[in-house]
């Protein structure tokens, strides 16, 4: 029973973790399959963890910031399709200055507004996302087992965990059963196609990025007002990058990028359940190699160690017609 | 929409890209049912034309009339909606979809795409029983062969009910019997009363299928005739300019001693596709073998192996009776080093590099040689000095050691590439394509020096996808297909009819008054 | 009409100075505009701000000693990232090879320092300079032979770089006698001279790594544009295929340029590890690297456009800590944002203000010669 707790425990703390990552990545995916890098993750997840923050905090509602940690992020990946599919620039580099812009510009606006030292104020009450007790959770509580996984693991995330959860087959929905996906997808592989077919490649470029957008002001929200109460300086810490890692072990796939999300969560999670733990034959593992874990595993995948994934085939190249 | 009205009709129609004009006060008028050829060298804005009419470029001016109805182009979806199909030289299909989904994409039938998928399903079978087009609609497209590929590209025009559709250079890939079934294909659809415009630079396609013929020359266009009162040669000649010089005037071949010999070469691709299966070949100094053949037969990779671009997987090369194959000798830099030079095919891929100035490109691939290196320093002097001596020599205009290549004009280009391959004086010269995207002048002066260089003794082997070229230099002229050589004959032996029947994979039987 | 026909296809040439010099200096004051923006809405005063900074960067010896020796690690990792642009290569992970760099000059300086000062300057030197390639090795080859596409496993490296220094400094180089994660101080036979050892001028961290900074300047301008080896790297970067046609192996100048690349961001270990710190301590590198692909977009992977670059964001550095001193609403990572504003617009809007700039040029150039004529 012990260990069962455990893995519930781990468990659930995998999914609180696994919550940002799995709606980045799958921001991600939309700018990826259309044929844009986007390493601009972490920038969008930061400027809408800020935004939310900072608009909840002053509202006081926790929705009025996710609204608000949306358009920031909304604001960014324009940014990135006015760069990339606009003026054609290149796409590594502008996903990178709207990281460092937004490094620097959260902290600057929190230090101006708030004068806590770029922080935003600790969010309370309404102002914060709560855990939400589904229905007959205390009743199944009693049922071993099964009730027990439904109370304390499915039970009590608050919504923008659910909403992550929803995210994946609505999204893998779209990406392959709707005239929208296929569009994007096709837009990914070789945009001449879609040009000739009457479609304009830089409009559904602009959609697919705005999907993009849409997403990451989910994730970051979630860091500042749900998972965390208020924004803090870095408080991205890597995660943009995580989720893009997760994408391309997910092969760019909605499925096995949940479970890459997942995987790299659960790390994350037993990682500090094995602080200083002696484990038979291993011994103690050092904590920052458990944390590198998912960049090494990623790495060997790109390697071609651990299967092989194919990008799309447009990724990374600007559209521009041929003479 | 009287009956009288042509099916499509241009006025004036001009288009420039930055200095070029490229399309310079075209009309042309096209009518209904019926197949209009537009023939013109490569280069000459046919292809740039019929993507204004296709909406993928805009016209600075100029109208557009279907139907007699003037008609705003500004996208290719408006293209589409007046009823404008294209298959483009290069196909635009999406390689990881089916068919099927290559097909609707643009024209979903809704946001969610089962429906749409399923109604597809059904018009297509319909399509392809009364157009006789048989594909697989569930078939992955990048596993389908390029002649059903473009069976694909028709199927997706017909299926946006296309009235006018337009093939940019279609039997490019295709080989004869294939491009011959195209033929009947386009045939069926103007009988069923579409209209259809073939555009070629090849004059064999325009005598065999048109009803008319328009001519174009350097972004002009020349001449419209009906096909059946026109002749080729007439067309060629308005096609260039001037009566075209078939022949190169040139002495018999003495051709020498064998200086490289292939046995049973074998290349297979990194996909295990076989593109070079037991390759048997012999090149004699003092004489230019041709290899002919639809392109994607094998040629590129035959090339890129001799010049040490890629490994062979089995099979021997003899050069000068030493085996290279397996031997340290055998990589790029060592085979220029040991006296074989090779004009890429492609310039612009592989013989330049287009942002380097002239001079930095005319020391590419022989960086390492003891003239252009003092020390751990390369010699620019000497690097200027030698471009501005070939500049000299192979009159490459303008003469700018210091222009980037790709200011140069594609002859001008060739010309920069072809003499720092021969000014190395090497035994054996590769050369690929030797005068493809060339103007008329330039092809001249690049004929002779292949000739002259014949001439002192040396070895060459062009390959070309120009049958009028190869027949034209080539002292002997091998035909590959599908990997292999199909056949062999001298030049005075070689007719069209052979060469093209040897093309597309007919071999000639062994008889003994050949032997 | 007559005009037009004689200009047909030749077009009119930029001037090397419009490209070079207008068009960066276009971006860099659309970033500051920008930024200047950014301080009024937080309510400052931007041209005091200008003032401050510049005052901050060079107003005094000790300011001009600072931005220097800021300077020093931006021309460092800039050169990196300009040696793999010319190679065609995006390395983001010049942070992660400055980590491994520190790392390598650390260990000699801890675990070498019996051996005398003129010995064991140039090993630490040495030391940075291969941990830094032996790190960037891995993505170069890993590019090469297996196509892994370098921006994300440098990105991913940069990461694991930072959890290798973390555990080094944690588990093993920890100093017993401190509680921080960091090492011992090293002993003052392994230092750097300064300076202000030699100069009469304030104590400031400005090093002789400097120096060596501006003589690599000189060997990256030689060995790219005159020696065969920088000519290989730039036709590979240019054009692969016509590399394989000419015999050079991209594959062989992936790994080089990359482990040259590599190499160079390991010696902003020796500036900040064996010059300012004179012991390892964590997160040195203070995005010197990320910087670093600033610089070489905006210095045009040219030496004396690095140089200078370099020294812009010196001087944005260090006259950034002064404005966070001087103006109270604005803190040290207004910088950061005026940084990243730069790589945007010199960087991913290079094609939005050259084409109008040089379109504005030949206007201007077409006008005169008429005028003329």
């Amino acid at each position: 029973m012990e260990t069962f707790h455990i893995i519930i425990l781990l468990m659930d703390a995998t999914f609180r973790v696994a919550t940002p990552l799995v709606l980045a990545a799958l921001a991600g995916m939309f700018s990826e399959r259309a044929g844009i890098v986007d390493i601009g993750l972490e920038g969008k997840m930061l400027g809408a963890a800020f935004a939310a923050a900072a608009v909840a905090s002053v509202s006081g509602s926790a929705w009025v910031g996710l609204g608000a940690g949306i358009m920031a992020s909304l604001a960014l990946s324009a940014l990135h399709a006015y760069a990339c599919v606009t003026h054609k620039g290149n796409q590594v580099v502008s996903g990178m200055a709207i990281n460092i812009v937004v490094a620097g510009l959260a902290p600057t606006l929190a230090y101006a507004w708030f004068q806590m030292g770029g922080q935003t104020p600790s969010l309370g009450g309404d102002a914060r996302f709560r855990s939400i007790d589904l229905p007959f959770s205390d009743a199944a509580r009693e049922i071993p087992v099964f009730g027990y996984i439904y109370a304390d693991l499915i039970s009590g995330h608050n919504i923008l965990v659910y909403l992550a959860a929803a995210a994946v087959p609505i999204c893998a929905w779209i990406l392959y059963k709707s005239r929208f996906g296929l569009r994007i997808r096709a837009v990914g592989e070789n945009p001449h196609a879609v040009d000739t077919a009457g479609i304009s490649v830089d409009l559904l470029r602009y959609k697919a990025l705005a999907v993009t957008g849409f997403l990451c002001g989910i994730s970051g929200a979630y860091l500042s007002t749900a998972h965390g109460a208020g924004f803090i300086r870095d408080m991205t810490a890597g995660k943009g990058y995580l989720a893009l890692a997760a994408l391309i072990f997910g092969k760019w796939r909605p499925v096995p990028t949940l479970f890459a999300c997942l995987l790299f969560a659960f790390t994350d999670a037993v990682q500090i359940r094995l602080q200083g733990v002696e484990l038979p034959i291993v011994g103690v593992i050092p904590v920052q190699f458990i944390q590198a874990l998912p960049y090494i595993l990623t790495v060997l995948l790109l390697a071609g160690f651990v299967g092989k994934a194919h990008p799309p085939k447009a990724i990374g190249t600007p559209y521009i017609k041929e003479r | 929409m009287s009956e009288q009205n042509p099916a499509l009709e241009l006025r004036h129609v001009n288009k420039s890209f930055g200095p070029v004009h490229a399309n310079k006060d075209i009309s042309l008028s096209v009518n209904r049912s019926s197949i209009h050829g537009i023939v013109g060298e490569n280069g000459a804005g046919k292809s740039t034309l019929m993507s204004i009419v296709y909406g993928f470029y805009q016209a600075d001016s100029g109208e557009i009339l279907i139907n007699g109805v003037p008609c705003q182009i500004d996208n290719p979806q408006s293209s589409i909606e007046a009823g404008i199909g294209m298959v483009h030289q290069h196909f635009m299909l999406v390689d990881t979809f089916t068919v099927l989904e290559n097909i609707i994409l643009g024209i979903e039938g809704g946001a969610c795409l089962s429906k749409g998928l399923a109604a597809a399903r059904e018009e297509l079978i319909r399509l392809e029983k009364e157009y006789s087009l048989e594909v697989n609609v569930d078939a992955i497209v990048g596993d389908l062969p390029v002649g059903l590929r473009q069976r694909v590209e028709i199927l997706k025009a017909l299926y946006r009910e296309a009235e006018i559709l337009i093939l940019d250079e279609p039997t490019g890939v295709l080989t004869p019997q294939e491009a011959d079934h195209l033929f009947r294909i386009l045939d069926t659809l103007r009988k069923q009363g579409k209209t259809v415009i073939l555009i070629t630079h090849k004059l064999r396609e325009i005598m065999a299928i048109t009803d008319n013929v328009s001519v174009m020359r350097r972004g002009e266009m020349v001449a419209h005739a009906k096909t059946s009162e026109t002749t080729r040669d007439a067309l060629a000649e308005m096609m260039v300019g001037r009566s075209v010089l078939l022949r190169v005037a040139k002495s018999p071949a003495k051709p020498g001693e064998t200086l490289l010999s292939l046995r049973d070469l074998t290349y297979v691709d990194a996909d295990n596709v076989p593109r070079l299966k037991k390759i048997d070949l012999d090149l004699k100094a003092g004489e230019i073998l041709g290899i002919a053949g639809v392109s994607g037969n094998g040629q590129s990779e035959l090339l890129e192996i001799l010049g040490g671009m890629r490994t062979p997987t089995s099979g021997s090369i003899r050069y000068k009776g030493r085996e290279l194959v397996g031997s340290k000798a055998f990589s790029a830099r060592n085979l220029r080093k040991i006296g074989i030079g090779h004009v890429p095919e492609d310039r612009h891929r592989a013989g330049l590099v287009l942002s380097f100035s002239a001079n930095e490109c005319t020391i590419l691939g022989y960086h390492d040689n003891p003239e252009y290196n003092r020390g751990l320093r390369l010699d620019r002097d000497a690097m200027v000095r030698n471009c501005e001596t070939y500049i000299e020599k192979y009159d490459i205009r303008p003469p700018d050691a210091y222009l980037l290549a790709s200011d140069f004009s594609g002859g001008n280009q060739q010309k920069l590439v072809l003499a720092r391959e021969m000014e190395q004086s090497p035994d054996v010269l590769l050369v690929g394509q030797p005068t493809r995207g060339v103007d008329i002048g330039a092809i001249e002066f690049i004929h002779k020096q292949l000739i002259q260089m014949r001439d002192a003794g040396k070895a060459i082997l062009v390959v070309s996808v120009e049958i009028d070229e190869v027949m034209s230099i080539a002292d002997r002229i091998a035909v590959m297909f599908d990997g292999e050589i199909v056949g062999e004959v001298s030049a005075e032996e070689a007719t069209e009819t052979r060469l093209g029947l040897m093309m597309a994979g007919v071999r000639e039987s062994t008889t003994p008054e050949m032997a | 009409m007559a005009e037009g026909k004689a200009r047909f296809g030749t077009p009119l040439k930029i001037p090397g100075w419009v490209n070079y010099a207008l068009v960066p200096l276009v971006n860099l004051f659309a970033a500051l505009l920008i930024s200047g923006i950014v301080i009024l809405i937080v309510g400052d005063n931007p041209l005091k701000a200008l003032e401050v900074l510049l005052y901050g960067a060079f107003g005094y010896p000790e300011a001009i000693g600072y931005t220097l020796y800021y300077t020093t690690n931006f021309i460092f990792t800039g050169l990196a990232v300009a040696i793999a642009f010319h190679c065609g290569l995006f390395n983001i992970g010049a942070e992660g090879q400055a980590a491994l760099g520190g790392i390598g000059t650390a260990i000699v300086c801890l675990y070498l320092d019996w051996l005398p000062s003129w010995a064991i300057i140039p090993i630490a030197m040495i030391a940075a300079a291969l941990f830094g390639a032996a790190w960037a090795y891995i993505p170069a080859y890993l590019q090469a032979k297996r196509g892994s596409h370098i921006v994300i496993t440098t990105i991913m490296f940069n990461f694991i770089a930072a959890s290798v220094l973390t555990y080094l400094l944690v588990e093993v180089l920890i100093n017993p006698a401190g509680q921080s994660p960091e090492s011992r101080p090293f002993i003052e036979a392994t230092w750097l001279p300064f300076f202000h050892d030699f100069l009469s001028m304030p104590e400031t961290p400005l090093n002789i790594s400097f120096l060596y900074a501006l003589v690599l300047s000189g060997g990256f301008y030689f060995f790219v544009w005159h020696t065969r080896w920088g000519y290989e790297i730039r036709v590979v970067g240019q054009n692969e295929t016509a590399a394989r046609y000419a015999g050079i192996s991209p594959s062989r100048n992936i790994i080089l340029a990359m482990m040259i690349s590599g190499a160079l961001a390991g010696f902003v270990g020796i500036n900040e590890i064996q010059g300012v710190q004179q012991r390892l301590i964590i997160d040195f590198t203070n995005e010197y690297g990320f910087v670093g692909i600033a610089v070489a977009l905006m210095g045009r992977n040219h030496p004396v456009g690095i140089f200078l670059a370099a020294l812009l964001f010196g001087a944005l550095y260090q006259g950034g800590s002064e404005l966070a001193f001087e103006m109270k609403t604005i803190n040290k990572e207004m910088v950061i944002v005026i940084q990243g504003l730069i790589i945007l617009f010199s960087g991913a809007l290079e094609h939005m203000f050259r084409p109008r700039i040089e379109a504005a040029y030949r206007r201007v150039a077409t006008w005169r010669t008429v005028e003329a004529g």
